[in-house]
């Protein structure tokens, strides 16, 4: 898991607190966060770095709930087979899980983990928030 | 990777991040699954592969009846319709059945959309924003929260067990003890929750469970028409009251099914054309009750898209991950959490393995009795209501 990884590399820093990012309603129940810079990260994180993250998160669970004609015909082939179909393929919304998956992982090394941040999948919170972990000062900039 | 530099605690004391291939390779230590610390009241079967509510409820007379009529259709209606009408008959008959049987499989052993509970840190953040005065004390928040959606107020309320504002049209089931995302309702049929991830499986159940037996209904009533017709069967009294009884009990289970089941298929397509649950239509949520005019802001305005939307859009994942490794670091923050009673010493933390979530696809049999009684007088008190009505 990302979460490891990233620590083990850190060699086990203190957590100083975690920031939590809601999720956004104002659409829907589509799976969307808040844009909103929390003023925690003001000192490790730029707004614009946080805001393109939160903003590619959000357009990826987009295109994992989107509405269209592959998702239609997946649906109808689906139940043509009364849904067995599922137990056997990878559904849409899994592929661009591990898509987002990928991505945090990349943003983790490129961006927050040599700012001392840990970004978590939101699915591992069940999809309610992006949890940002943020260690303590000492590990900014260290390196391995 | 300097894994031994990073050993800041007592190494007699299990490490807070260890991978799991360590916990496996340990000594006494077995992998637990996160099913086997599940805080709702499900019961979990082949090693959290399936899933149910705790109470099966009436889905053992489901299944019996339907498999009981499905047979007698099969096995005495068939080959004299297939003799005297088409061979079709046992072919839509064999479609039918397939599809009822597997999705009402599905409906009640797959996750209707739960809600894992919120993480400790997670709950304190909620009730510490709260807080107005900025001291970091602790107290329960507010029980709503609106927020707007489409242009719409819509009141978001604080669920208490799971430490968290519940997402829109999502609601705390009291049978199961969970959050469930797009409640629907808890369906003591199936012995499960309807929710986000198995309407459509439901749906499709009782819309081919409709069908089925609606057909079986024609088709036994056409058998009794054909053979009083032929006189090839002899339906008279004195000699055949077995094949009277087989009939009659065909006839009157089907007809009350196609009645309550066709019924039923009506109002879930009413649902599914204006994209609301039954738990909204039963409050009344969207109909202005509380004086305001207040439409269904989920809504998409077309019939067609709203049944594509609840039927067809992406399947959504399950969020409980009820296969996944247990870190060794939530297994003790999920003791504390769901306050399962377990001895302090944590040498024998992992050696505990509450006998009710065993990972054999076996349920304990004292369970099994006790289930099996009550779908018993579950199958009395139906009968009883029938002979009576």
């Amino acid at each position: 898991m990302a979460e490891t990884h990233s620590l083990q590399d850190f060699q086990r820093p203190a957590v100083s607190s975690k920031v939590f990012i809601q999720r956004d309603y104002s659409s829907g129940t589509i799976c969307k966060f808040q844009t909103k810079f929390p003023s925690e990260l003001e000192s490790r994180l730029d707004k614009q770095q946080f805001e393109e993250t939160i903003q590619t998160l959000n357009n990826l669970y987009a295109e994992a709930e989107k509405l269209g004609g592959s998702s239609y015909l997946e649906g109808c082939l689906a139940c043509l087979t009364a849904y067995t179909v599922f137990l056997c393929m990878e559904t849409h919304y899994e592929k661009v899980l591990k898509k987002i998956d990928r991505y945090i992982k990349d943003q983790n090394e490129k961006i927050y983990a040599p700012r001392g941040l840990l970004l978590t999948d939101p699915i591992e919170r069940g999809l309610r928030v992006v949890e940002i972990t943020i260690f303590e000062d000492r590990n900014i900039g260290s390196g391995r | 990777m300097k894994n031994c530099d990073y050993q800041q605690i007592d190494p007699k004391v299990v490490p807070t991040y260890a991978s799991p291939s360590h916990i496996g390779t340990r000594g006494p230590r077995r992998v637990r699954r996160k099913w086997e610390v599940f805080p709702g009241k499900n019961r979990f079967y082949c090693g959290g592969r399936i899933m149910m509510a705790q109470q099966s409820g009436v889905l053992p007379l489901t299944l019996g009846l339907i498999l009981v009529t499905t047979g007698l259709f099969f096995i005495f209606d068939c080959p004299f319709l297939v003799k005297h009408l088409s061979s079709c008959v046992p072919v839509i008959g064999a479609v039918l059945f397939v599809f009822v049987f597997i999705t009402l499989l599905q409906t009640s052993f797959s996750d209707p959309g739960i809600l894992p509970r919120a993480t400790l840190e997670e709950a304190a953040n909620v009730e510490r924003q709260i807080d107005s005065s900025g001291n970091s004390s602790y107290r329960p928040p507010p029980r709503t929260k609106e927020v707007l959606i489409n242009q719409q107020m819509v009141k978001l309320k604080y669920c208490f067990t799971c430490k968290m504002f519940r997402p829109p049209r999502t609601s705390h089931c009291s049978l199961c003890d969970n959050c469930v995302e797009r409640f629907d309702h808890h369906c003591p049929w199936v012995g499960n929750c309807v929710g986000k991830r198995n309407y459509r499986f439901f749906y499709t159940f009782i819309v081919s469970l409709s069908f089925l037996t609606s057909f079986i209904f024609g088709c036994v009533s056409t058998h009794l028409a054909m053979s009083t017709t032929q006189q090839k069967h002899s339906f008279s009294y004195p000699h055949a009251s077995f094949l009277w009884f087989r009939v009659m009990f065909e006839l009157v289970i089907c007809f009350f099914s196609v009645w309550s089941i066709l019924g039923l298929s009506g109002f879930h397509t009413y649902l599914v054309a204006s994209n609301m649950t039954t738990n909204e239509d039963i409050k009344g949520s969207w109909s202005g009750k509380s004086g305001d005019v207040a439409t269904n802001p989920f809504s998409h305005r077309n019939v067609f898209v709203n049944c594509c939307s609840v039927l067809c859009a992406p399947l959504p994942p399950s969020l409980i991950d009820r296969r996944g490794i247990l870190p060794v670091e939530e297994e003790s923050a999920q003791m504390c959490h769901a306050d399962i009673q377990l001895p302090a010493n944590k040498n024998q933390r992992n050696m505990v393995g509450a006998p009710a979530h065993h990972p054999l696809c076996l349920k304990p049999h004292s369970k099994l009795k006790a289930e099996l009684a009550a779908a018993a007088s579950a199958c009395l008190s139906v009968v009883k209501v029938w002979l009576s009505g």
